[in-house]
Order: structure tokens, then C-alpha cells, then sequence
């Protein structure tokens, strides 16, 4: 019993830093279809960030601190990164991936020149680093922070989504962008807000990353980007509820499977990423005529439980 | 190096050849031309281990000692694999990121089979291939269901599959793999002539050879019908639909044939380097390739192999040349410049430059 609540915890803690990667990815890619390959390393250079503020501050304010710094270096870095590079490839899917894909090779290495290749540890404060009693179980303390903090972010986005006006437009551009373009309403603004936001959570989760792991690594952006990806996809862009049942379920998945059938937790996690892609109904095989013929005469499921 | 240099300077010389010669001969002439440059390149790359040239810089040693000639097999290796990932990428329009996957495959499988079956090269090298390319069907079949979320599905499908291979490698599962060290080449499954120092000619031929191979299969199968439904679907593939012809069973294809390519090219991965390494694994391996063919040039003849070729130059020397920084940084910002600079590639710059 001890042992499936610490597995549980622990799951949820994943699936909350899983969460905060993916929901970033999820607006992104809805919005402006652009597979953000970037986003583990706005990931990196944030953590790093963060390690050397919570490093010269040290204890509990500097960790407050470093969460503060990675979350603005993240924002930053992404806005910088739209602004800069992203913008200029408008309407050039493709491209856009490649100029991403480009900075995920650039900057880890960029941080291994500046820092070296070894994992370094994640300076931890006292009052994070023990463990509560649950049933039973020592569960280590920043599992709940982790989760506190995953809730809270989605508070945070659900009522961006539905209570402001970029929020509508978002949304609205997610349902279709040409049409909020046809209106009248600038969609860039939109694009640069979304990849801001996107990269102010992946530095965010680069934080709680580090004190999840206790150590940071100029590749550990990238290896937690590909979790985050097979999230989005299981979650299949409903809605940022969807995104966060996905993350869940995925942490959860992993942590069992870690568990109960020798370490092979990722491998349990792409297993169940095929069962999904191929319980879904929707499929390539069908021809567009079929596919078009279907959408037109079922009513529309996407939009049922959605807000995104 | 030699193989960016020489298509220049030689497609300008038979043809003042073919107006001079009568008309029996014609035919047979514009049917060899195509030919002339690959064939040209073939030889002066064969060449290579009989030239004791020195080039200060950009080689350490002569061009046919030991460690010049690996430096020329692992290009033409890159080459090979970067024009096999085009099958995908270029010509078909599929955006995979979990061609690693099948690389690493070939690598550890071959080395797997000899020691564990105690196979020789030739019967685990078969094995490995037959073995991956049905791998390749099914997780290519799954893959390609994700095609109604956007390409991006696929993109992120084969991203999971390939992630999933590299930690399971690097979990080193009952000492298999060897986890982060890799395996060293099983020499006594190899025949002798392509172990040790002293053979390394030989190993580069066997590169040179893989890589007419992989060359020849893609020229010759893009320029069949398949090949041109690829392309259809690559531009516009509603249209194929509706035309009658069925784009995921040639998407299908396109990603078992670059599948098996792959596969073999872990195979003569794992004898240049002499050992299977958990990099060719990883996610990150797939970008390079995606790098590699379009700095070149995407969907082009030479593209992907120049590109491969010069990327793969490029990152082995860069280390040699003591910069300070991580070879990656330099080539991932090239890469990005790339994109926005030489949009076409590397080869298209050169073509627009004498057009």
C-alpha cells in the first residue's frame, strides 16, 4: 500500500512538471502549428539560470528567487526567439521546425561549452528535501509542491483562455486562424504572447525539473521535450484540461510501470502513445472525400468538453 | 572533399562531345550522359587510398593514411544515410524524427547476432536488415495513422518510437547493449579484412560502396512511378487521393525502403567506427541527419550527400581545431543561418551562382 501511494505521488509530481512543459507546446502548436523543438532548450538555459541565482542566494528565498529568474529567462529567451526568428518564416511550416530544430542542437551545446558536460546538483533547501508521511509512505515534500504549482498553472491558463480578451483570440485562432485574421485582429500578437507564455512555463518546470531530479544537465531539457511531445499527442489539442489529463496519466504510466514491470517505465508510456494513436478513430487510410464526408454529416466532437 | 569539387568542373565536357559524333552514336552518348558525373566521382573516390597527397589544414595525414581515410569512410557513411532520410524528407515530405531508430538497429543488431547467435557478418548483417525493415512496417504503419493530427503527428510518433530504442539502449538491459559505453566491433564474426588499422582502405570502400548503393536505389526508384507519386504527395496529396492512388501505402513504402537503407548503413556504421555507439541512437542523431540533408539541399540529387559529407567533415575537424567551443554551437547556428541564407542548400547556391 505505502509503496503504490509513494508511485502515485510521485506520478502525479511528474506528470505536473509533464504538464507545464506540454501546455506551453500544446498553445504553440494549436495556434501557429510550429512543433516547438526549442522548447527543452528554453528549458536548459532557464534551469541554468536558476541554479546560478539559487547558488549565489542560497536557501529557501533563493530558490524563490531562482524560480522568478528562470520563469523571466524562459519568457524572455522565447519572445526574443518569435520575435527574432520564428516571425520571420510566417506561413513556412517546415521551416519554422528547422529553425527550432537548429536551436535545440545550438544552445545545449552552447550551455555544455559555457558549463560542461556533467550533471550538476540542484541546490535543494532544507525545508524541500525531507519527506511527509502519507498512509504509510515517505513521500519526498516537493511532489506536492510540484502538483500545487501544475493546478495552479492551470487555473492560471483556463482563465486566461476564458476571461481575457487575448485568451478569446487565442482560442479562436486555434478553432481557425483565418478566419480571426479575416476579422480584423492581428494574430502575430497573439503568436509572440503564446510562444512567450510557452517558454515562461518551460522555465518554470526547468525549476521544479531541477528540484524533482536534484541535478541539472545541458541535455535535460531535450530528453523531458520528447515526454512533453507524446503528452500533446495523447492529449490530442482538445483542450488545456485534456493537455493535463494526458500529463497525468503518462506520469502516472511511467511511474507504475518503473515499478511493477522492471524499469521499463518510458517504454510503457510509447506502448501506450501506440494504443492511443491507434484506438483513434480519425486515421490516414481514409481517403479526404470519406474524411471530409464524416466531418460534415457527425456533428462535431472536437469542440464538446473543449476550451482551448 | 573531393566529391563537392568535381561534379563542377566535369558536366561541361562531353557535351561538345556529343554534337561532334555522328548520329549512331548519339543515343548511346545521351543516354551515358547522366552518367559522367556520378561515374567520375565513383572513380575518383575509389581512387582516393592510392593518393599519399598532403592537404595541411583540413587533414591530419597524407589522404591515404590510416586516419584520413576513416575521417572519408564516416563522410561517405553520413552521405549514404543523409540521401536515405531524403527518401523520406525530401522526396516524399515526411518529417521523421526516429530514423535512428533503425540506424542504431542496424548497428547493434548485426553486433548482437554475431555474438549472441554466433552468426557470421554476412547471415547477422541479413538478419538484422530482414528484421528491421518488418520493424519498419509496423511502427511505420502506426506512425502514418497519426497523419490526421498534421505531419506533425508522424513527426512526433516516430520522435516517441526512436526515444523509446535509445533508452532502452541505454538501459543496458542484461548487459546487452552495453548501455552508455556501447559495444565494441565483435572482430572474430568479421572477416579479416575489414579489422584493424592496416585494412582501412578496405572499410572505406565498403563505405564507398554503400553509399552507390543507397545512391543507387534512391536516383533509380524516384525516377520511377513511385517516385513520382512520392513527389505528388510531398506537393499535394489530397490530389493523389483523389487521383486513386493510395498515399499511405506509398508513404508506407517510402518509409520501409529509407527503413532498410538505414538499417544497412548501422551496419557499415558499426564496422567504420568498429563498435556500436548509444549516440546513433538518440533523437539528437535524426536531427543531424535533417541538418545534414538541408544544408545540402532537400529533394536534390547531391544535396544530401554533400551536405552529409561536409557536416560530418566539419564536425569531426572542428574538435581537432581546438575553438573552445562545442563543435554543435557552430554547426547548429550555421544550420540556422542556413535556413534563412540558403534556403535551396549548399548546391542550389552553387547552381544559382553559374546559372
Amino acid at each position: 500500500m505505502d509503496t503504490l501511494v509513494l508511485l502515485t505521488l510521485t506520478g502525479l509530481g511528474l506528470g505536473a512538471l509533464y504538464f507545464l512543459i506540454a501546455s506551453g507546446l500544446a498553445l504553440i502548436f494549436g495556434l501557429m502549428d510550429v512543433l516547438n523543438f526549442a522548447h527543452g532548450a528554453f528549458l536548459t538555459v532557464s534551469v541554468y539560470a536558476a541554479w546560478r541565482t539559487a547558488e549565489t542566494v542560497g536557501g529557501m528565498p533563493g530558490l524563490l528567487l531562482a524560480a522568478v529568474v528562470g520563469t523571466l529567462t524562459g519568457l524572455l529567451l522565447a519572445a526574443v526567439v518569435e520575435l527574432v526568428l520564428v516571425r520571420r518564416l510566417y506561413g513556412r511550416v517546415k521551416e519554422q521546425i528547422l529553425v527550432t530544430v537548429g536551436l535545440s542542437l545550438a544552445v545545449p551545446a552552447l550551455v555544455q561549452t559555457v558549463w560542461g558536460a556533467d550533471a550538476r546538483p540542484f541546490p535543494v533547501p532544507d525545508a524541500l528535501s525531507g519527506t511527509v508521511g502519507v498512509l504509510g509512505a515517505r513521500v519526498p515534500v516537493n511532489r506536492f509542491l510540484l502538483v500545487a504549482v501544475a493546478l495552479l498553472v492551470l487555473a492560471g491558463i483556463h482563465l486566461f483562455l476564458s476571461r481575457t480578451r487575448y485568451g478569446l483570440i487565442v482560442r479562436a485562432g486555434v478553432e481557425d486562424r483565418a478566419m480571426v485574421t479575416a476579422l480584423g485582429i492581428d494574430v502575430t500578437r497573439a503568436f509572440t504572447l503564446v510562444f512567450a507564455l510557452g517558454g515562461a512555463l518551460a522555465g518554470l518546470a526547468g525549476v521544479l525539473g531541477g528540484l524533482y531530479f536534484g541535478s541539472l544537465s545541458p541535455h535535460q531539457g531535450t530528453s523531458l521535450l520528447v515526454f512533453a511531445f507524446v503528452v500533446v499527442i495523447i492529449g490530442g489539442l482538445v483542450s488545456i484540461t485534456s493537455v493535463a489529463l494526458s500529463a497525468l496519466t503518462v506520469g502516472l504510466v511511467q511511474q507504475y510501470a518503473n515499478y511493477y514491470a522492471g524499469g521499463y517505465g518510458d517504454l510503457a508510456v510509447v506502448v501506450l502513445l501506440a494504443a492511443v494513436v491507434l484506438s483513434r478513430p480519425a486515421a490516414g487510410t481514409g481517403s479526404p472525400l470519406t474524411r471530409l464526408r464524416r466531418a460534415l454529416t457527425a456533428p462535431r466532437t472536437r469542440s464538446a468538453g473543449g476550451t482551448a | 572533399m573531393t566529391a563537392t569539387r568535381t561534379p563542377r568542373a566535369t558536366p561541361a565536357a562531353p557535351a561538345p562531345s556529343v554534337k561532334d559524333t555522328p548520329g549512331a552514336n548519339h543515343g548511346l552518348l545521351r543516354r551515358l550522359r547522366p552518367a559522367t558525373v556520378p561515374v567520375a566521382v565513383l572513380l575518383v573516390l575509389a581512387l582516393l587510398p592510392y593518393s599519399a597527397l598532403d592537404i595541411p589544414v583540413l587533414l591530419d595525414g597524407p589522404v591515404n593514411s590510416p586516419g584520413s581515410l576513416q575521417l572519408f569512410a564516416l563522410c561517405l557513411v553520413f552521405g549514404a544515410l543523409a540521401l536515405g532520410y531524403d527518401l523520406m524528407f525530401g522526396r516524399t515530405g515526411l518529417l521523421s524524427f526516429g530514423h535512428a531508430l533503425y540506424i542504431a538497429g542496424g548497428s547493434y543488431g548485426t553486433q548482437l547476432a554475431m555474438t549472441e547467435l554466433g552468426l557470421g557478418l554476412l547471415p547477422a548483417a541479413l538478419l538484422t536488415v530482414v528484421l528491421g525493415a518488418l520493424a519498419a512496417l509496423v511502427l511505420g504503419a502506426v506512425s502514418l495513422r497519426t497523419l490526421a493530427l498534421g505531419s506533425v503527428g508522424f513527426a512526433m510518433v516516430t520522435l516517441a518510437f526512436a526515444q523509446a530504442g535509445s533508452i532502452y539502449v541505454e538501459r543496458n538491459p542484461g548487459g546487452l547493449t552495453g548501455g552508455e559505453e556501447g559495444l565494441p566491433l565483435y572482430v572474430d564474426g568479421v572477416p579479416d579484412a575489414l579489422v584493424g588499422v592496416q585494412n582501412t582502405a578496405n572499410v572505406y570502400w565498403l563505405a564507398l560502396a554503400y553509399l552507390v548503393l543507397v545512391a543507387g536505389v534512391v536516383w533509380t526508384v524516384t525516377a520511377r512511378p513511385a517516385g513520382r507519386v512520392w513527389q505528388a504527395i510531398r506537393d499535394n496529396e489530397q490530389r493523389v487521393a483523389v487521383l486513386g492512388r493510395s498515399p499511405f501505402a506509398h508513404k508506407l513504402g517510402a518509409f520501409v525502403l529509407a527503413s532498410s537503407l538505414a538499417v544497412l548503413g548501422g551496419v557499415v556504421h558499426l564496422l567504420v567506427t568498429a563498435g556500436a555507439t548509444p549516440h546513433t541512437s538518440t533523437p539528437e542523431f535524426t536531427l543531424t541527419l535533417l541538418v545534414m540533408v538541408v544544408l545540402g539541399g532537400s529533394g536534390t540529387r547531391w544535396g544530401p550527400v554533400v551536405g552529409g559529407v561536409l557536416f560530418t567533415y566539419l564536425d569531426q575537424r572542428l574538435g581537432g581545431w581546438d575553438l573552445g567551443v562545442e563543435p554543435m554551437l557552430i554547426l547548429g547556428s550555421l544550420f540556422v543561418l542556413a535556413v534563412y541564407l540558403a534556403p535551396g542548400g549548399i548546391t542550389a547556391l552553387g547552381r544559382r551562382r553559374s546559372a
